[in-house]
């Protein structure tokens, strides 16, 4: 059913890795992905790799799930893999026709292919251990001394946690909108694509609406609750760091020294 | 006589995209609202009654007269948040007045944007989730509840802000019996402990609970007493379009037929006693 898609990609759990303050896990993965441009030879990436596969073990998440959140990316990385392998100049070690294969080109493009990769595992081990809504308040504690120089830090928070709460909402808003349709005789499912695209359109036009009428709704029960914008506003949950979140911050920065002897040294 | 709320001369008219015709929804209304009193407000569609309720907590401002809520001038800037403090409000639609896609992160929405000390939020959010039987679902999310659930969790989100007042408009408008007669007995017991619950409703047996019943036609007020008093006008009400409680029929059909039943029996309760000791 439509309402059984799941809002971002999180793996319920509860590891060490989950529990971990969302802020620590957002600058965790920004280093990482810092890191990875840092790095300039294999041996890096292997030294990445299994601190990320540390993570991953300790985080419990099955790796082929994580490994299905590639597919998407998968016909970037052959396209960007085929560029780099045939379109870099240096030692010829293949020919056919105008195209050269060169021993730099190869050594490039598998570089990049296993840059990309830790890059999206990286990052996707941050959506599937933190709830959407823990995630929402980590960037808003983040952005939070942006503040002074005009970053409206709260309102972006605001607005994500909003959506997070309405995606289901117009998800079913669809159904019962399509349903009604397909009761009096519309065809969503055979045609070719514009065809098909054409037909969405009074699906859409009433799902417009239906999303401005709850916005107006919406932000009259918020100015009913007193809802004033983000400032002298206080949170239930406090964000505080445990010791668990210390461990992982110094662990993080012998990484971060890691990578960057290492490829100062080779 | 202590009033929470008094309304003088109240005027509110609506700009429908022409300002020279405005359409006028509340026509001179006066009404004072007694604290810790239960009042229903009915009335059709378009009787003025939802516009009355946005008026009592400045959600509205109106275009003439003054209300005044715990002391507090609606039209004053500085009262704003006081008095949506004191008046909280419950909405129709279950689904369009809850924000957060955890049920206590929303009842913690109101207490957090007071900027109330977080463990006192925790507190308030424990004891208002458990006032209307929600506790096991703080960790839920909104969407996998009935509409009779989200509900009781926007009244939690309106009790957590400790108002003295609530006004609920057509709360149970959008559900069906189960849940409608779930709210109803929440809105018994926040009574009971002292809230002033003004309810609109366009369900005549919601009505007969209250202490005073209010009939809305045309942005004025029709009848205005207990319950007993105003469903004794059963003519005036059936003339405006308006059913009456169905237990007030009943008694009339039942005096029509020559069987002496007393005007003053509205409820179903009254009605079985009555009759059990009928002679």
């Amino acid at each position: 059913m439509i309402r059984d898609i799941t809002i971002g990609q999180f793996f319920p759990g509860d590891s060490v890795i989950h529990r971990l303050d969302p802020r620590v896990k957002i600058i965790a993965t920004l280093l990482f992905i810092i890191e990875l441009f840092i790095v300039d030879n294999f041996l890096g990436f292997a030294i990445a790799a299994l601190c990320l596969g540390v993570v991953i073990n300790v985080s419990k998440v099955p790796l082929g799930y994580i490994v299905r959140g590639l597919k998407p990316i998968i016909i970037i990385l052959l396209f960007t893999f085929t560029l780099n392998m045939f379109m870099i100049d240096g030692h010829v070690i293949w020919k056919w026709g105008f195209l050269e294969l060169t021993e730099e080109g190869l050594r490039t493009a598998v570089f990049m292919a296993v840059r990309l990769i830790l890059l999206i595992i990286g990052s996707s081990m941050l959506t599937l251990c933190t709830r959407p809504l823990s995630l929402t308040d980590g960037i808003e504690r983040l952005l939070s001394p942006f503040k002074k120089i005009g970053v409206p830090a709260h309102e972006i928070a605001m607005m994500m946690t909003i959506a997070l709460r309405f995606i289901p909402t117009l998800l079913e808003e669809t159904d019962k909108i399509m349903k009604a349709q397909q009761a009096r005789g519309a065809d969503f499912e055979t045609g070719n694509l514009i065809h098909r695209a054409k037909s969405l359109i009074p699906i859409l036009v009433p799902l417009f609406v239906s999303a401005f009428r709850i916005a107006q709704d919406l932000a009259m029960a918020m100015e009913a609750r007193c809802y004033r914008g983000g400032e002298n506003r206080t949170r239930m949950n406090e964000m505080k760091l445990k010791k668990r979140d210390y461990t992982a911050l110094v662990l993080l920065t012998m990484f971060l020294a890691v990578i960057i002897t290492e490829s100062k040294l080779f | 006589m202590d009033n929470i709320i008094t309304i003088e001369n109240l005027i509110f008219e609506y700009n429908k995209g022409d300002e020279s015709h405005p359409v006028r929804a509340i026509d001179n209304l006066n009404l004072q609202v007694e604290r810790g009193s239960f009042t229903a407000i009915i009335g059709k569609n378009g009787s003025g009654k939802s516009t009355l309720a946005k008026n009592l907590n400045g959600l509205l401002l109106p275009t003439e007269g003054v209300i005044h809520v715990d002391g507090y001038d609606t039209r004053d800037d500085d009262n704003i948040w006081n008095i949506r403090q004191t008046a909280g409000m419950v909405f129709q639609n279950p689904d369009n007045q809850l924000v957060s896609a955890i049920v206590e992160d929303d009842v913690a929405f109101g207490p957090e944007n007071l900027g109330i000390d977080p463990a006192e939020i925790r507190r308030r959010v424990d004891k208002a989730l458990k006032d209307v039987n929600m506790g096991q679902f703080k960790k839920k999310a909104p969407h996998l509840l009935s509409g009779g659930q989200k509900q009781r969790i926007a009244i939690a989100g309106v009790v957590a802000m400790k108002p003295k007042c609530i006004i609920f408009d057509e709360p149970t408008a959008m559900l069906d019996p189960k849940g409608r007669a779930e709210i109803m007995s929440i809105i018994d017991e926040l009574h009971a402990e002292g809230i002033t619950v003004i309810l609109i409703t366009h369900f005549m047996d919601e009505a007969v609970r209250a202490d005073r019943v209010i009939i809305m036609h045309e942005g004025r007020i029709l009848l205005d007493g207990t319950p007993q008093k105003v469903f004794e006008q059963e003519e005036l009400i059936r003339s405006v379009n308006l059913d009456v409680p169905l237990m007030v029929e009943m008694g009339a059909k039942l005096r029509k037929a020559g069987i002496d039943i007393p005007q003053s029996i509205i409820t179903e309760e009254e009605m079985v006693e009555y009759i059990c000791q009928y002679e």
